[in-house]
């Protein structure tokens, strides 16, 4: 008897649950109508390819597809030769260290130029500086890749016949590895320097100048004055766009390196990343083993690191953290 | 003394301001003379920062004897426009779907759509789905769809549309509006600085996309202008080689300006980027600033 009791209820509860979703789907169906494409895109470009990390245990067949492509034997297979090729680990490595470097010369310059933009008066001389530094976010890699063609790279280089017009020996960038990561350091500040600044931009002129008035009559110079009171401020933002930046630390800008790099084997030493690695595991040697077990590590890593960095970032300021 | 130091402060900031700005501007104008230079004298004396004798005849070529650099600038354009405007309305949609309280299962759907910017299959997997399942390979669409929907313009969309107020809509429906009427007629209009905000995103992301046709497109006749600037670049001969080989024309062929050609494909490519940038920076500024932190 009371076995049927509940039996009924849970019936009942379970009809006005699905009820209840029937109804506010067609309550509000026009709504859920305009979210339709956006879900269906998603799902097909983000959600379906998610499915296909599973290919890092698998010996992939085009015909057969993701699912019915067979295991690999021993199962982890693909992660056995990409631990134990040279390459794989270099790519990691490479990733990692670029990115460090990226991220703290990046730091330096987006804050540095913020505080100097800060201190320049003259309206039109603000406008024009910081159109100029903000001109490059705004081409292609690709571009870029032809930028360093003409000053770096070509028989013709510009950066060459002005070292030898001053008397200096040309340098062989194409095969001086050693050399790229400053080169790309100067490249990444080249392009991202005036985007970065503008997030810190907003910081500063969002502070309350009676700050600065009251400094100011207590004799506190200019440089004090960004000392104490500037710099301290824009901490909280400086430290959440860092540690966003930390949480994509395995994610190398594949753009740059496919352009700028390109296919210079002689510089792979120090240039060969993740994302390249799997390109060319992909196109170039179709290693579908290995390059889908290097981007499950990179995929799963980064995921882990979003995640913690943004839990840091929520902890350090509860409203700039993504989630 | 204090005066002193407030001085060589600023002295350091305007210097070293117009320092960068000159660094970051250096490399167009590299390019620019690069492509009006003759080419004996750039293979002569090298690259410079202005061309000893100016001429045109890199931008003739590209123009007058390859239609493949015209035909790539038309599917770019196309691309551009029609990725533009359905990107537009379907992340408009769904943000504005988002942004409304009464919608029950919001949460849901926002989570589904965060989780997408948390977590990537990465290269492989999204290769093989689209060109094993979607078949996208060597079609127009490969150079669009994928970018359409977006979570980050989602969000931004959504965060814009939380500040228009919800009692619009009710008073709307009271007149008797159905939820479309009320998001062409009243919501779009209110939300036209977003609207440009994202929409200009979208088509720079378009315009400068090279990746989709990297990976998607084998045959170059349907490459976009992005891509047909990288084959010129990497593959010196491509543009001879696509010459007819009349009489005349072969003449011409044997004094093409290679160097000066890749430089003017260059230049064409972010021809209209320079061109709108003066208009339209202010609105990728606000962009940056609501949407580089919070998604």
């Amino acid at each position: 008897m009371q076995n049927n009791l509940s039996r009924n209820r849970g019936v009942a509860v379970a009809s006005t649950g699905l009820l209840g979703v029937l109804k506010e789907l067609y309550v509000n169906k026009a709504l859920y109508m305009m979210l339709v494409p956006a879900v269906v895109l998603l799902f097909l470009f983000c959600y379906m390819p998610l499915f296909g990390l599973v290919l890092a245990f698998k010996e992939f067949n085009f015909e057969m597809g993701i699912f019915h492509s067979p295991w690999t034997k021993p199962v982890f297979n693909n992660f056995l030769f990409l631990f134990g090729s040279e390459y794989g680990i270099r790519a990691i490595r490479n990733t990692v260290l670029l990115n460090a470097l990226f991220i703290s010369v990046g730091l330096v310059f987006e804050v540095g130029f913020a505080l100097i933009f800060n201190e320049i008066n003259s309206k039109i001389f603000k406008k024009i500086t910081q159109t100029l530094t903000f001109l490059p976010y705004f081409v292609s890699w690709i571009v870029v890749g032809v930028f360093t063609y003409n000053i770096l790279t070509s028989d013709h280089a510009a950066l060459n016949n002005f070292l030898s017009v001053l008397g200096l020996p040309k340098i062989d960038f194409i095969t001086n590895a050693s050399i790229w990561p400053i080169i790309l350091v100067l490249i990444n500040r080249w392009k991202l320097t005036g985007y970065g600044t503008i997030v810190y931009l907003a910081t500063l002129s969002g502070i309350d100048s009676s700050y600065y008035e009251a400094a100011e009559i207590d004799g506190a110079s200019r440089w004090q004055q960004i000392r104490f009171i500037s710099l301290p401020l824009l901490r909280p933002t400086v430290i959440v766009l860092t540690l966003l930046a930390i949480g994509r630390i395995f994610n190398a800008d594949f753009g740059m390196f496919f352009s700028v790099v390109g296919d210079a084997a002689t510089l792979y030493s120090t240039t060969d990343v993740i994302d390249t690695f799997v390109y060319r595991s992909l196109r170039v040697s179709s290693d579908i083993g290995m390059a889908s077990a290097a981007g499950f590590v990179q995929s799963v890593l980064s995921f882990v690191l979003v995640v913690l960095s943004n839990m840091a970032a929520r902890k350090a300021d509860k409203d700039s953290a993504l989630f | 003394m204090t005066l002193k130091k407030i001085s060589l402060l600023k002295v350091f900031c305007y210097a070293a301001a117009l320092i960068f700005a000159l660094f970051c501007l250096l490399p167009f104008i590299m390019v620019i003379s690069g492509s009006l230079s003759q080419e004996a004298d750039t293979l002569k004396y090298g690259y410079g920062l202005f061309p000893r004798n100016v001429s045109f005849m890199a931008y003739k070529v590209l123009f007058m004897t390859s239609d493949r650099i015209v035909n790539a600038y038309a599917i770019s354009i196309t691309v551009t426009v029609t990725g533009t405007i359905f990107g537009l309305l379907i992340n408009t949609m769904a943000g504005y779907s988002l942004s409304r309280k009464s919608l029950k299962y919001k949460n849901i759907v926002s989570i589904y759509t965060l989780l997408t910017i948390l977590f990537s299959g990465g290269m492989v997997p999204w290769y093989i789905v689209c060109v094993k399942y979607l078949h996208l390979s060597d079609k127009m669409i490969a150079l669009i769809v994928p970018y359409l929907a977006n979570a980050w313009y989602i969000f931004l969309m959504r965060n814009f549309m939380k500040t228009i107020p919800e009692e619009l809509n009710e008073s709307a429906k009271i007149d008797g509006a159905r939820e479309v009427t009320i998001f062409f007629r009243i919501i779009l209009p209110l939300s036209k600085p977003a609207l440009a905000t994202v929409g200009l995103f979208i088509a720079l992301g378009y315009w400068n996309d090279w990746w989709l046709g990297l990976m998607l497109i084998n045959d170059q006749d349907r490459q976009p202008l992005q891509m047909m600037l990288r084959i010129v670049v990497t593959n010196v001969e491509f543009i001879k080689s696509q010459m007819s080989n009349s009489a005349e024309l072969q003449r011409i062929v044997n004094q093409i300006p290679s160097e000066g050609v890749k430089m003017a494909v260059s230049i064409v490519t972010i021809g209209p980027i320079i061109f709108l940038y003066p208009f339209v920076q202010r609105f990728f500024v606000k962009g940056i600033m609501v949407g580089a932190v919070k998604g």
